[in-house]
């Protein structure tokens, strides 16, 4: 099972994740550079946070565009597994792979904090293997994370079951207190109506390992990894 | 021919910027205002007759400069 982790200029997190991948699961992972034209023998494809391209224009306009996008939007749509982490997300919606955009935070601030994230759906190569019941403790770092869609696509992504990812508060209510960025309905991760493209504004990478005050964020990695194993194509 | 492309949030999409610059201005005693939206201004130079110039701006925003999520655009030209 292998990884690729994309590199844009500006991406911040890219070495986190191959970190996790390649150190806590010991799955050989590489680094993707914005440039090329395929995604190689990758099984699962990390778009990684950061501040892509200075975030000119938008989060992610820019980095939409580039030739490895090409390849990962054809990789997802033959059905390979790619998730977005905080400016992943905000690419993965600008190519219009995930529905809705990320606009600035209600507050105007930038939110870097932990928070409580309740799993809206376990049925996804996302959060297959979180146990139920179980509320995520990750951490946020973003100013653009504010999830908007319209009252339609929002309907849609409900009644498709997409919805992935809530922020609640520490005793698991789902209270607009516990909203940190003015995000629809709570929400801080969706997936694609097929399942496998997933993005979310946390970031498990960083709360992978009990040393960082928490290692919640296995689960969604530990998820993908069980669910790349169930697919019948991968020895 | 000199383009101007601006850019504003749909009017179904919270503007924190905007409300945030409006509660200001009401602090600074301007009474009166309504509503603020704050969006983008671009400046493009390109050759080419107006028709032809318009046709691909249109084309370009709608897929680049502009999120049709999130933002609506209108064109602005100058000879």
């Amino acid at each position: 099972m292998k990884f690729a982790v994309l590199q844009f200029p500006g991406s911040n997190c890219d070495q986190d994740c191959v970190h996790v991948l390649r150190s806590v699961f010991g799955y050989p992972t590489r680094l993707l550079w914005h440039k090329e034209y395929s995604v190689g023998d990758a099984d699962a494809v990390i778009i990684p946070g950061g501040f892509s391209y200075g975030d000119y224009l938008r989060t992610g306009s820019i980095a939409r565009f580039s030739p490895v996008m090409g390849a990962v939007k054809e990789f997802a749509d033959n059905g390979g597994l790619v998730l977005g982490i905080c400016n992943g997300f905000q690419i993965l919606c600008e190519a219009g792979l995930l529905p809705g955009a990320l606009i600035r935070n209600r507050s105007l601030q930038f939110r870097c904090e932990h928070v409580y994230l309740q799993v809206a759906s376990h049925n996804s190569p996302f959060t297959g293997q979180i146990p139920e019941d179980k509320n995520l403790r990750i951490p946020i770092a973003h100013g653009e994370g504010n999830y908007f869609c319209d009252d339609e696509t929002l309907q849609s992504l409900e009644d498709n079951d997409q919805v992935l990812f809530q922020y609640v508060d520490a005793e698991g209510d789902l209270t607009d207190h516990a909203n940190p960025n003015g995000s629809r309905a709570n929400i801080a991760g969706i997936c694609n109506e097929k399942r496998n493209v997933g993005g979310m504004m946390p970031h498990p990478e960083r709360a992978s390992e009990a040393i960082l005050g928490g290692d919640d964020g296995r689960l969604i990695f530990q998820s993908l990894i069980t669910a790349l194993k169930n697919q019948p194509t991968l020895a | 021919m000199k383009a101007k492309v601006i850019i504003t949030p749909k009017r179904a999409v919270l503007d924190p910027q905007g409300k945030t610059v409006q509660t200001a201005l009401e602090h600074m005693g301007c009474s009166g205002v309504s509503d603020v939206r704050i969006g983008k201004y671009i400046e493009i130079e390109m050759d080419g007759d107006r028709e032809t110039v318009e046709a691909k701006l249109s084309e370009y925003a709608d897929k680049f400069l502009a999120n049709p999520n999130i933002e609506d655009y209108r064109l602005v030209f100058e000879d």
